[in-house]
Formats: structure tokens, sequence, C-alpha cells
């Protein structure tokens, strides 16, 4: 499936990136490398671009270039965003 | 917040040790990415003495300052741009290489500063891997440390993970800053050099090692330095990139290889180092959050401020304080300019007898002075603004808002805050496309700034609209005055985004690059950074586009009040060579009438006529036209001095009733509303104010670009008040 497919919140994984080469070898330098797991964060409210969250950073993008993005399931946690189980996400937000 | 290089308390060198020349200080470069408070850092370690340059070839500013070191050693910092990676497809991408390289024009860092983001470590880590492959004399200054929370990286471990010293600081807080310091200093003794091994495919080894003969000389003084340039010309040399000085026969053989390899090139290089960064990251952090804690707090923010319906509320309030700060909070500052500078003038006229030094004091350069003074404080304000939206983290979202629309015009999303600030004044709006990347848009927006509907077309206008359109409603309610002035800012709206679809599409084409926007996380934006950028930014206007527009006014004042005495009509000196030489001879000639009708500048007006008569504009116009390039407001006074009235932009009503009294010889009024239709349009569109033109002049470094704007405004103005005067008399008008 393309990343310009997905949900809102959906967790996927990066199988491959097409396109412009420029443009692929920018998005895989800011860490989008097969196998990293993206995060459809939300849709701009004028319907583009998409914002994704990617290494602990919001990337956006356009859904045009989103189209050109194969992703799959999220399925092994890759070391680079691994939460172990006795981390939740809310514990820290006191600080 | 203890540095934890291995050698710490080690006896610091002797300054006497180092190799440089004192006439030389070392030279320590500040490489990052976006966002990771580069700037910050750098104005912590020079404090006030930064200097603003630009690097060779390019528009692109060159920040550098001094600073002392531990030792009390003097060493020369430079804030590179920031960047994502070394790999590039433009001359602006290209600078962070040829600059940590020393190659082409740059001199080479004795030290490489890698300031990184604490919190975004993973994605910042791939640049500083890339530095290291180089082998350059690297420190890592690990930045935001205060945003880390409980969960700081390991400083030990990124110093394992690349082979040099790691400094955990907080640029924005000072702290951390003498460990920084002292790490600094040892490191230019020591000049540590990285040790790595990203494991890289067999093939691409090979490859690489199969293109380092190609290298020039300079790019492979040692095995590791040559394997990692082979690597950046595989992922940087393409048919159709933008790159400068690459050696030819690296060009060829770079590209042969590509296209003779099967493999993916790119992606063998990139997820080569990511595997090498993600395999270490367990060990560079207590826990692995997917969320740091910054960012959730952000994602929360987010959630209501990139809302469709609260996100965009609150997106027009912040953008009507920017727009209602430049067109009206301005005002007092402005107007306390003009009158400090009216005293002035009376003052010195009172002073000095009248003579031409006197004149050429008061209406040459104090208004000189006066009209570049007068955009300082838009240009604080706006900048001032600019400073915390940047700052915040806010105008990436500006851009993320705002990109649907501005992709439709061919512009980037960061346009959108220099567009609006359009409205105010074009000077402090092209000052602000600095705030975009790249060269293509800042470029397109510069050259489309001028024709939205700034305040000194508003007087204008008024006069016009007031002197030859009359009081009428239409449908009964809708007065025919108001509806005019409506209608001249939809107009100027739709010229503006025609005029960007076309040049986007025609002069500025370049390439279409798709948009990566970062969304950073919301940060307190810093006073200190802001007050400090508006400085800059506010000299950096007055030296250079100030001495401009001093120039201009000069210029504009000896075309218009000389030669001085009355003169029979038919000179035989053509206007322009004569002003140069200039005419005391004359000075203390009787006023006539109306001397300024007699000038060079009256003389041009009458010669223009025939080239303005189709348009409907007579010499008196046209002497108006020359005299508000100056300013578009001062047409209104430039008209007045034409009829001998005093007028100013305030109160334009004896101007008015003159020019609604005026005839021609058969007893006709002279200016019609179909002329005054012509006027307002001519004046929307056309290119009337020479510190826009040193503006752009001052970003663009080149006259070409002035000159082409006002080329293409002023031959739009004419093209379309001719069809609308033509046109309108044919109609009956």
């Amino acid at each position: 499936m393309l990343l310009s497919e997905i949900q809102t919140g959906r967790v996927v994984q990066i199988v491959s990136i097409a396109g412009q080469s420029s443009f692929r070898r920018r998005l895989m330098e800011l860490g989008l490398v097969p196998g990293t797991r993206v995060e459809l964060l939300r849709v701009a409210p004028l319907g583009d671009p998409v914002e994704l969250l990617v290494r602990g950073a919001s990337l956006s993008i356009r859904k045009a270039e989103a189209g050109v993005i194969e992703v799959m399931q999220a399925t092994a946690t890759p070391a680079e965003d691994a939460v172990p189980k006795s981390v939740g996400l809310a514990p820290d937000l006191g600080v | 917040m203890a540095s934890t290089t291995t050698d710490r308390g080690a006896t610091l060198e002797p300054s006497s040790h180092h190799l440089r020349a004192p006439a030389a200080p070392p030279l320590v470069l500040l490489v990052g990415n976006p966002n990771t408070g580069k700037t910050t850092l750098f104005n912590r370690l020079t404090g006030q003495n930064a200097r603003i340059g630009n690097y060779p070839g390019v528009t692109v500013e060159r920040r550098s300052g001094s600073s002392r070191l531990d030792g009390n050693r003097l060493v020369e910092v430079v804030d590179l741009p920031g960047t994502y990676s070394l790999s590039a497809r433009s001359a602006e991408e290209q600078i962070a290489l040829w600059a940590v390289l020393g190659q082409g024009q740059y001199r080479a860092p004795d030290l490489c500063v890698f300031v990184a983001d604490a919190s975004q470590l993973s994605r910042n880590l791939y640049l500083a891997l890339q530095l290291a492959e180089l082998g350059l004399p690297l420190v890592i200054a690990l930045n935001m440390i205060d945003e880390a929370g409980d969960n700081p990286p390991n400083t030990e471990a990124i110093e394992r993970l690349l082979g040099v010293p790691c400094v955990a600081v907080s640029a924005r807080r000072g702290s951390g800053m003498s460990a920084l310091l002292a790490t600094l200093e040892r490191a230019l003794a020591d000049k540590p050099t990285p040790r790595l091994h990203v494991a890289y495919p067999a093939a691409l080894l090979a490859d690489a090692d199969a293109l380092t003969a190609s290298l020039p000389a300079p790019l492979r003084d040692t095995p590791e330095r040559a394997r990692a340039m082979a690597l950046w010309a595989l992922t940087s040399i393409e048919d159709d990139d933008e790159l400068t000085d690459i050696d030819p026969e690296l060009r060829r053989a770079t590209l042969a290889l590509r296209r003779a390899s099967p493999r993916d090139l790119d992606q063998e290089v990139i997820a080569a180092r990511y595997a090498y960064i993600d395999a270490r990251l367990p060990e560079l952090y207590k826990r692995l959050d997917r969320h740091p804690r910054k960012r959730r707090l952000s994602e929360r923010a987010d959630r209501v401020l990139l809302h469709p319906l609260w996100g965009f509320t609150l997106f027009m309030l912040v953008m009507l304080v920017v727009f209602q700060s430049l067109f009206s909070w301005s005002d007092p500052a402005i107007s306390l300019i003009e009158d400090a500078f009216g005293w002035l003038r009376s003052g010195i006229t009172a002073l000095l007898p009248a003579s031409i030094f006197r004149d050429f004091l008061t209406q040459g350069i104090l208004s000189g002075l006066g009209n570049v003074l007068v955009f300082l404080p838009q240009i604080l304000l706006l900048f001032f603004f600019i400073g915390l939206l940047e700052d915040s983290g806010y105008m990436a979202r500006v851009a993320y808002l705002m990109d649907r629309i501005m992709k439709a015009l061919g512009l980037h999303g960061r346009a959108f805050v220099p567009m609006l600030s359009g409205f105010a004044c074009a000077v402090p709006a092209i000052l602000a496309t600095r705030t975009m990347e790249r060269q293509r848009d800042r470029l397109l927006t510069m050259l489309v700034i001028p024709l939205m509907t700034c305040s000194a077309r508003l007087p204008v206008y008024t006069l016009i609209i007031a002197a030859l359109f009359p009081p009428s409603r239409v449908f009964g309610f809708v007065p025919v005055q108001g509806l005019l002035m409506v209608g001249m800012y939809c107009f100027a709206t739709v010229m503006t985004l025609l005029s960007a679809g076309v040049l986007g599409r025609t002069v500025v084409k370049g390439r279409r690059i798709p948009l990566i926007l970062e969304l950073p996380p919301y940060r307190l934006p810093s006073l200190r950074g802001t007050l400090k950028m508006m400085w800059e930014r506010a000299t950096v206007f007055l030296k250079e586009a100030g001495t401009m527009i001093l120039a201009c006014t000069v210029a504009l004042w000896v075309l218009l009040s000389f030669p001085r005495a009355p003169e029979p009509v038919t000179t035989t000196t053509p206007p322009a060579a004569a002003a140069s030489a200039g005419s005391d001879a004359k000075a203390r000639a009787a006023r006539a009438e109306s001397p300024i009708a007699q000038s060079y500048g009256g003389k041009l007006g009458h010669a223009i006529e025939p080239v303005l008569k189709p348009l409907g504009f007579d010499w008196k116009i046209g002497v108006g036209l020359i005299g508000a390039f100056a300013a578009r407001e001062v047409f209104v006074a430039t008209l007045g001095l034409v009829y001998g009235i005093d007028a100013s932009d305030e109160d334009a009503s004896p101007l008015r009733d003159r020019l609604r009294a005026e005839t021609r010889a058969d007893g006709k009024p002279a200016y019609t509303p179909l002329m005054g239709l012509s006027l307002l349009i001519f004046f929307a569109v056309s290119c009337q104010c020479m510190s826009t033109l040193a503006a752009v002049k001052r970003e663009t470094k080149s006259y070409k670009w002035p000159a082409f704007m006002f080329a293409y405004m002023t031959g739009l103005a004419y093209l379309l008040s001719f069809t609308v005067f033509q046109v309108g008399r044919l109609l009956g008008f």
C-alpha cells in the first residue's frame, strides 16, 4: 500500500520510495529508510500536506509525494523507536 | 552537566604549540541540522561581534565572529547554513561540504563543531557520520540537553560511536559552555580525528574505490577521505544537478558508474549509515522512547494549533497582529522619524543662508536619510515577529497550513508572511524572503511582492479617487469611491497571483522540488536572539540598501530642482547628461511660479508626454510619476509642486480641487474618470519605488533582478493602462 492511502494515526513501515532521485534521497537521509516506522500524524486542514512522525521528528510532505512511498503494516519494532514495555507514553508528562 | 571527554583534567597545552600563523586565528565551523540551536550557540560563542557577509557565488549569508576560548585564544567561528546532509544538488547545499573541506574559495577549518539536538539524535547523527567519515577534526556539541528530560543521551557512548569528544550543552541556558570551550581549546591542539566503520555492502565499496582514482588530489589525501568523497559523489552528482566547481573527470566517472550500476546506490549508502546508527542507539539512551517528552507536548499543542477550525482561527489572529502592527502600529514611529527630519530641515533652513548647498543638505541629503530611516520601524517590527515565529516553531506551521494555497501559485508555504507584509510595505517584505531556503523561492516571491497594494499607494489612490470620481452610489447605497478602493486591492491581489503563476513558469522556472517541511517542537522563543536578528537585519539594510536609496534621492532632487533659473523652453542639453554635470552658476535665480516645471524632471515630463498620452496622462502627471520614484506617496507632493500648491498626503484637498478644475485648451476637463482609472491601474502595477529596487538589489546581490523587476512591472502597467484608456475611449467614456 502507499503512504498516501493510509489513515491518520496508523503506524506503518517503509518498504520503498520511488520518484525523483533527489527527493527520495533527501527523504532517506531524513531517516525514511526501508524498515523505518512512520506514523501518519495528521493531514493539513486544506487537505495537503500530510504530517509524519519519523524517528521522533515531525516531517511534512505533500500527498502527491506520499503517493510514491510504498509502506506496509508495521511488524517488528526496529531499534530506533522501540518502546520498552515498562515505559508507557504517559509517565513523565509532569516533569 | 560535566563534560565527559576522556582526557578531562589534563593540563592545557600552551598556545605556543599551535601551528597557525598569528595573523589568521584558527577557524572553527559550526555544522548541524536546521533547528538545532546552532545560531544560539554561535551567539553564545561570539557575543556581540558577529559579522554578516556572503558566501562566494551564492546569495546565502555567511555569519562569522570571533570568540575567546579557555586559554584566552582567539578563534574565528563561522555558523554554516543548517543542513540535513552533506550530499547536495545545488550550489547552496554545496556550501556546507565545500566549507568543511576547505575547497574552492573556502579556507580549511581547524575544527568542526557538530551541533546536535539531544532529543533527535538518530537523525542528527546521520550528518555527524558524514563529517566523521571525511576524517575532519571534530567535536560534538550535544545541544538542547535541557530538553532531553530524564533520558539524556550518553555522551560517552556518542564519543565511542564517532571517536571524537562530545560535550552536553544548552546554548539557550548557557550551561555546559565552559566545558565546551575547554574541549574546543584542547581539540584545536589534538585535532581529534574520528574513527568509525560503517558496514557498506562490498559491491558499493568496490564502486567507491574505483571512483577514487577520478577524484582531484586534494579530495583524496587519505584513503578514508577518498572513499567518503567517492560516496559523496555517488549520492550527489547527477545529470541535472546544479553543483559548481565539480571536477569534469569526477563528474564523467560518477555518471558513468551510476548509469552502469543496476543497484540502488543512494539507498545502499544511506541505509548502511542508518543501520550503523540504529544498531548503536540502545547504547546511547537509558531507554528508547518512541515519543520524546518534548515531541509529545508539541503534539498536544498541534492538536489545537493545526486544527481545521481552531488552528485556522488562531492563525488568522496571529497574522492579523503581524499585519496590523506593520500597517498601523508602526505609524507613530514613522511619523516621529518624519517629524524629526522635518524639524532638522527647517532648522537648517533657518540657520543657513539660502544657497544651493543648503538645498542640497535639506532636500537631498536629509530627505534621503529620512527616506532610508523611515523603513526602520516596519523592518524592526516585521523581524521581531519573524524572530518570535521562527524561534517558537510556529513559522513552520504557517508554511504547513498555507502550503496548499501557496503551492497553487508555485510559491513556497513560507512565502506567506513576506507576501502578507507586502500589503504594508514591499521593503521589509523583500527582506523577509530570507526566511526561505531556496534561491528560486526567494526570487519569485521578491518579484511579485511589489505588486501587493502597499500603504504608500493609499494616499495616491485617495487623491485620484477623490478628485476624479463622483461621490455617487451604485444601487443607491454602495459608494463608488469605496468600491473603487476595494476594487484596487482585489485587482492588485489578482495581478500578484497571476504574475507569480506566469513568472514561476517562465523567468524563474527552476526544478520543482517537492516540499519536505520539518515541524520542529515548540519552544519558548528567545528574546535575545530575536533582538539580535532585528539589529542585524536593520544594520544590513541601512548599510547596503540605505546608501543606494540615499544616492537615488539626491539624484531625483537634482532632476527636479535643476536648472533653477527659468529658461527658454528650447534647450538642447539632454537632461540626464546635464544633471550629472551640475550647474551651480544659475543657483540663485529668482523663483518661478512653478520651478519644477522648468527642471530637468519637468522637461523630462514634457519629453515623455507623447509616450504617456495614449494612457491619458499629460506632462504634469509624468512629472508626478518621476517624483513618485522616490516613494509612491511623493506623487501627491510632486504634483502639488507642479501646480504650485503645498500638498501633503494628509491633506490634499487644494490639490484635489485643482485637479478637478484643470481644463484642456478646448475647455473640457483635463482629467476624466477614465484617465483616473488608467492612472490608478498604472500606479497599482508599475514599479514606482526605488527603495524596493534597492532592497531587491541587496537581497539578490545583482543589478539584473531589480532591472528585470522594473522592466516587467512598468511594461505591464503601461500595457494595462493603455488598454483600459483606449478601450474606454472607444466605448465613449
